[in-house]
């Protein structure tokens, strides 16, 4: 359980940790948005690619992000398997066109390069972002990240909210374990030895208290608020925002050109499919 | 006095967006039962979702499952979903919109209107998982229609389950701890 949470931010020095957060959430929104859409095989691996170095550059340790990265690769393969066994041949409805490994397209089950083709491109749409959300999360300080979401034109009510959340997290958190900890104590049993009914009971127990806990701190919080005059103003500064330097244009300009590469290959595919079997 | 009121509630709004998704968050990644098809839970945080909307209205409801469901897809899955992410925020929005109707705060909610709730919340989840999300998956993502209808099918039945039970106990709950609206007489 413990090691789920070690995603996080820690400072390190690197080019990417002095990047603003404003530059980084727009690189990450919109690289993530045209891998979405697109399914152009080249553009996804020079994407992957791209995302890869700068993931080498960030300075993480393979073992600080050994255990998302497994369990977002089980997740894809789960999924993949999931596609194949309901449309084992969209490959050849998508392509047009069938070049055959196993049984013919005549059957239900088959198998053809199209549809592994195209479990390639799913394959690559799933974990294609994953580096880049890795560093995003690893070299934004939470606090930074509030003020970015105002920068690129968020209300600054939605960026405390966000701010808010990032904040007590990890309060929520060990008020859960907490309570879990104390009802365990009292005999409520909610590992996996128990049965699914007495499970659920024993969740029952624990979000009880928890959720109270946490109606009775929306307003605490919301009057320690109020008492500093939030939301008086139109506008608010940020203590943590930063500005743009020469860096962020850089950066923000070789976006803007991957998105453009993206755009142009819809034209230059006649859709977003990239067809090789054509 | 009004005036002060409205800024009083729009800054609980905001108070309730962050700490509800920060519970929807930890709820999400620790209180959820996996259905044996992938990427869909049997989820606490939506039986906790309706309660927070009921509370504190739709931008609350809204935006708190968004935030919490994005931050807990990019924690576990690398990237948000999301197709899946707007279409929860959308049913956060659908549950907070009945927050009069409903009236947590006024004390003990009545038998017919849990009912109704109940049958509404349903349709809500129907409309959001069965037609919004997984037409979103296969125009966005190109995915397999089957697949993701499956997983959309799937998705209804246990949110509606989890809004059923657990929303359902935690509004009765909540609102036996409110007093009962005109339960005071003046003495004469």
């Amino acid at each position: 359980m413990n090691s789920q949470l070690l995603i996080g931010y820690t400072a390190r020095d690197t080019f990417l940790n002095r990047l603003s957060g404003s530059t980084k959430l727009i690189g990450f929104v919109a690289l993530s948005i045209i891998g979405m859409v697109t399914y152009d095989t080249r553009f996804l691996l020079g994407v992957l690619l791209i995302s890869l170095i700068l993931f080498h550059f960030s300075k993480i340790k393979y073992h600080e992000v050994a255990f998302v990265l497994q369990v977002i690769v089980a997740f894809a393969i789960l999924n993949l398997v999931m596609v194949y066994v309901f449309a084992p041949s969209y490959g050849i409805t998508i392509y047009g066109t069938h070049h055959m490994i196993l049984g013919s397209p005549d059957h239900y089950f088959n198998l053809s390069w199209e549809q592994l083709f195209y479990e390639f491109n799913l394959l690559l749409k799933y974990i294609f972002a994953v580096p880049l959300a890795l560093i995003f999360l690893m070299t934004t300080n939470p606090s930074e990240f509030a003020a970015s979401l105002n920068k690129i034109g968020v209300s600054y009510r939605i960026s405390y909210s966000v701010a808010i959340a990032l904040r007590y997290i990890p309060d929520v958190q060990n008020d859960y374990r907490t309570i879990s900890l104390a009802q365990q104590a009292r005999g409520y049993e909610i590992s996996r030895k128990a049965k699914l009914m007495t499970r659920a009971k024993g969740a029952v127990q624990i979000i009880m208290p928890l959720i109270l806990s946490s109606l009775d701190r929306i307003e605490i919080i919301s009057q320690a608020m109020e008492l500093r005059r939030f939301g008086h103003n139109k506008k608010r500064t940020w203590y943590m925002a930063q500005p743009f330097k020469r860096n962020d244009y850089l950066a923000l300009i070789i976006i803007v050109l991957i998105v453009l590469v993206g755009i142009a290959l819809f034209k230059v595919n006649g859709g977003r499919f990239w067809n090789p079997f054509k | 006095m009004n005036n002060k009121n409205q800024s009083s509630n729009s800054i609980r709004t905001v108070v309730a967006t962050g700490i509800g998704a920060a519970v929807i968050f930890v709820l999400m990644k620790f209180v959820a039962i996996p259905t044996g098809i992938p990427n869909t839970q049997f989820n606490v945080a939506e039986g906790f979702l309706a309660l927070l909307a009921a509370l504190y209205g739709p931008v609350a409801g809204g935006l708190a499952v968004f935030i919490g469901h994005s931050l807990n897809d990019f924690v576990t899955y690398g990237s948000p979903w999301w197709t899946w992410v707007i279409t929860d925020g959308l049913v956060g929005v659908a549950l907070g919109l009945i927050k009069n109707r409903l009236n947590v705060t006024g004390g003990a909610v009545k038998t017919m209107k849990l009912v109704w709730f109940n049958l509404y919340q349903i349709v809500v989840n129907f409309v959001a998982w069965v037609l919004i999300a997984p037409t979103g998956d296969v125009l966005v993502y190109h995915e397999p229609a089957a697949k993701v209808y499956l997983q959309g099918v799937t998705s209804w039945i246990v949110n509606s389950v989890s809004v059923a039970i657990i929303g359902t106990i935690l509004i009765v709950l909540y609102s036996r701890t409110r007093a009962q609206h005109g339960s005071l007489k003046k003495e004469k």
